[in-house]
């Protein structure tokens, strides 16, 4: 694939690891916090972390949309769900994620509720159209790179005059979750959580800009690099974030430079301004309430907004007791911090937002980087060596056990 | 004065005619659409016998049956149909134990209201399928349930075949130094599928790869009959049937990223819907396992087929009691390559 594959070249990404080796051999350490679920699935996906040197470390952040989402949210959701008549138009991601009442949007579907999985918002204004006489809501979620096409599906709903369409707004600002990080006591006052620098969202900064990011480069004295999706740009970020260390610099640095700008999307942000404006506060999964951090749709547009519409009210639920998703958001914890990680909690049967997505932490880590977590790291060289002892009287074997179970033959 | 030819019945109206209660009730529609429809299309010396049964003779050596039942939405797709797809699907199933498929059965689930010129469509693709196959459909069934209870048309087929005597393959006999092999591109089925679905149409040249896979799998054990494994790796994809083998055989693979064969529109689609190939399902390939030595003959004779023209060597198998299957990716790292979890769902961004 031209202008994919060039991103994703072995020999380069060789060489820049060759480079960060050299670059961060002193005694010092690097702890980076990618906040992107994008780069935390591209991470994992391509390996990344066996490139690094051991003193290099990154720390999965908050940026996945369906984990920061909290369960009263989900209920909400649910709820409008099971409406009689209605239809729920949701991105696939969120029909996995465990709410109250060991429920969740896929079973709700299971038990008759009309769920429809889109990929865009225009999909479901489409089904609003093609069902005049049925009420259609857009459950939308994300961060700034969602925002703009949910602003465009509510104006193309007023000027096609649709009366059967509204709009769940969930939509969630990327720097006040940076700042609720930063300024986090574990971060700020107690240092148990290190955190030298960031790597910066890929497709939220092609929206807003570069530029909201120097607050935090300046306020926080922490590097950031903004960086593409692609495996090679986040290895070059992780280069540019450890130069700037070495140099004792904390700026902002654009590697996405063939997507980003200093002011970003100016239409798009636009668009954001007239149809939306910001909550007071609102609960993310993980970090609670924080404030001014979300949007909710302008009284201009109250028509098209399904909380106004039905009177949907917000009850706070508590995470799981077991759970340790709101620390492993924060960076506080890794995965394999959690007791019910890979046990009672899999992607299969998730407690925590965390092992719903790709781009979770803890699903990221459960797919692909679970080998790293057992003894036996076997390679090419020993496949040569039987041992039928082993193979005989298998030790557990958490993934034999998980797929015991799945084993559906065709 | 009528002139109406005595004995003279109306045939069915294949134009313009849709399945009613009547023709699974077991009366005189029911009798006529078999007899229109399946008889003459699948017409062999077992059918025209009447029979609720058929018997055969089998050959010295093991039987071998399996069954598969085919739902696929939409029912024609690039490449072919439910029709083809459904003797394809349990030919592989019995061909891979090695075995040389003998005879089919097929079940037909109708739903009322269907247009009987797509069962006359689907029905005259399994009867081409079957016999270009070699394979004769002896025995069959049929059903019609209310509209809204089934989804147009479901087909259950079940075969037997026979193994030679000698040949032993099956899931578990994966060992630490055997070579993994692919038949050909991966994903080119279910990318051929998802083009067509609701909410995401896009346009694509890939054709399923639909495909029996018997002949290729005859020629592949003449060539190295010390073939320890052979799978089709359909709904789950590669990624599925490797990690049921490993669980099998109670070891561990280590796949190769750079040598798995993946046509660049097949990637390209994957890449936009969020997808992986190695999740995303084929209908006409399979994996085939053994040792090491023995790879290179394998695969002489795999790319001599047109079914394995594209066939790659795409890793080996090691000792590890997890059974993990794993993947140096092309970009030097190392990763597992898990179970497929619930259904392969796009990510939003």
């Amino acid at each position: 694939m031209k202008y994919i594959d060039e991103f994703r070249e072995g020999d380069l990404a060789r060489a820049i690891a060759g480079a960060i080796a050299r670059e961060a051999a002193g005694s010092r350490s690097y702890d980076l916090m990618e906040f992107c679920g994008g780069h935390t699935h591209a991470i994992s996906r391509y390996g990344i972390a066996d490139l690094l040197p051991g003193n290099v470390r990154m720390i999965h952040g908050p940026g996945c949309p369906v984990c920061v989402l909290p369960i009263g949210r989900i209920d909400n959701a649910i709820e409008l769900a099971q409406r009689p008549g209605l239809i729920l138009a949701t991105y696939a991601d969120t029909v996995r994620v465990p709410a109250s009442k060991s429920m969740s949007l896929l079973k709700a579907k299971a038990r008759g509720a009309d769920v429809r999985m889109v990929y865009s918002s225009a999909d479901a204004l489409r089904i609003a159209q093609e069902n005049p006489d049925r009420e259609v809501v857009f459950f939308a979620i994300g961060f700034e790179t969602t925002t703009p096409p949910t602003a465009v599906a509510i104006r193309q709903a007023r000027a096609l005059g649709l009366t059967n369409f509204s709009v769940f707004c969930n939509h969630v600002l990327t720097p006040s979750a940076i700042t609720n990080i930063l300024e986090s006591p574990e971060v700020r006052e107690l240092g148990t959580v290190p955190l030298d620098g960031f790597i910066g969202p890929a497709h939220v900064s092609t929206v807003i800009g570069s530029q909201p990011y120097e607050f935090f480069a300046e306020e926080f004295g922490k590097p950031v690099v903004i960086a593409g999706f692609e495996p090679l740009d986040v290895m070059q970020a992780i280069l540019m974030l450890v130069r700037q260390l070495n140099d004792g610099r904390a700026e902002v640095e654009n590697e996405f430079t063939r997507a980003v700008t200093r002011d970003g999307n100016v239409k798009a942000k636009a668009l954001i301004a007239e149809v939306f404006e910001l909550r007071d506060s609102f609960e993310w999964r993980g970090l609670g309430e924080v404030p001014y951090s979300a949007l909710r749709i302008r009284p201009a547009f109250r028509e098209f907004d399904a909380e106004a519409r039905y009177r949907i009210e917000y009850r706070s639920v508590p995470d799981n007791k077991a759970c340790e998703c709101g620390a492993i958001l924060r960076g506080v914890k890794k995965p394999t911090d959690c007791k019910v990680f890979g046990t009672v909690c899999t992607p299969e049967n998730p407690i925590g937002s965390c092992m719903v997505s790709s781009e979770g932490a803890c699903a990221a880590h459960y797919t692909y980087g679970r080998f790293k977590d057992v003894p036996i790291v076997p390679g090419e060289a020993s496949a040569a060596g039987p041992s039928q002892g082993a193979r005989s009287s298998p030790s557990g074997g958490g993934a034999a056990a998980t797929g015991a179970s799945l084993v559906a033959q065709p | 004065m009528s002139k109406v030819r005595e004995g003279y019945v109306r045939p069915v109206d294949f134009k313009h005619g849709r399945i009613d209660m009547s023709h699974g009730s077991g009366g005189r529609a029911m009798a006529q659409l078999i007899d229109e429809l399946f008889l003459r299309e699948f017409d062999n010396d077992w059918l025209r016998a009447g029979n609720d049964f058929s018997s055969m003779a089998m050959p010295p050596g093991r039987l071998v049956m399996a069954t598969d039942s085919h739902v696929v939405s939409p029912l024609f797709f690039p490449g072919g149909d439910i029709g083809c797809l459904a003797v394809h699907g349990t030919l592989n199933d019995v061909a891979m134990s090695g075995a040389r498929p003998l005879y089919l059965a097929a079940t037909f689930v109708l739903e009322e209201g269907f247009p009987l010129a797509d069962l006359r469509r689907i029905v005259a693709s399994m009867a081409n399928a079957a016999r270009e196959a070699g394979v004769p459909i002896v025995t069959g069934d049929t059903k019609v349930v209310e509209r809204g209870k089934g989804d147009g048309v479901f087909i259950t087929t079940t075969g037997v075949g026979c193994v030679p005597e000698g040949v032993v393959i099956a899931g578990d006999r994966a060992r630490p130094g055997d070579a993994i092999l692919v038949s050909g591109t991966l994903g080119d089925h279910g990318v051929a599928i998802m083009s067509l679905r609701e909410n995401l149409t896009f346009e694509t040249t890939i054709e399923s790869d639909t495909a029996a896979l018997h002949d290729l799998v005859a020629r592949m054990i003449d060539a190295v009959p010390e073939i320890h494994c052979l799978r089709d790796p359909t709904r789950g994809g590669l990624a599925t049937t490797l990690n049921e083998l490993a669980t099998q055989s109670r070891c561990g693979m280590m796949i190769r990223e750079n040598d798995l064969p993946v046509k660049p529109q097949v990637a390209a689609a994957c890449e936009f819907l969020g997808l992986d190939p190695l999740y995303v399902a084929n209908e006409g390939k399979l994996v085939a396992i053994l040792p090491g030595e023995h790879a290179d003959s394998l695969l002489a004779a795999m790319r001599a087929h047109p079914l394995g023209r594209d066939a790659a060597r795409i890793g080996t198998v090691h000792d590890d009691p997890h059974g993990f299957v794993q993947m140096e990716t092309a970009f030097g790292g190392r990763r597992n390559v898990d179970w497929l979890t619930g259904e392969q769902l796009p990510r939003i961004c």
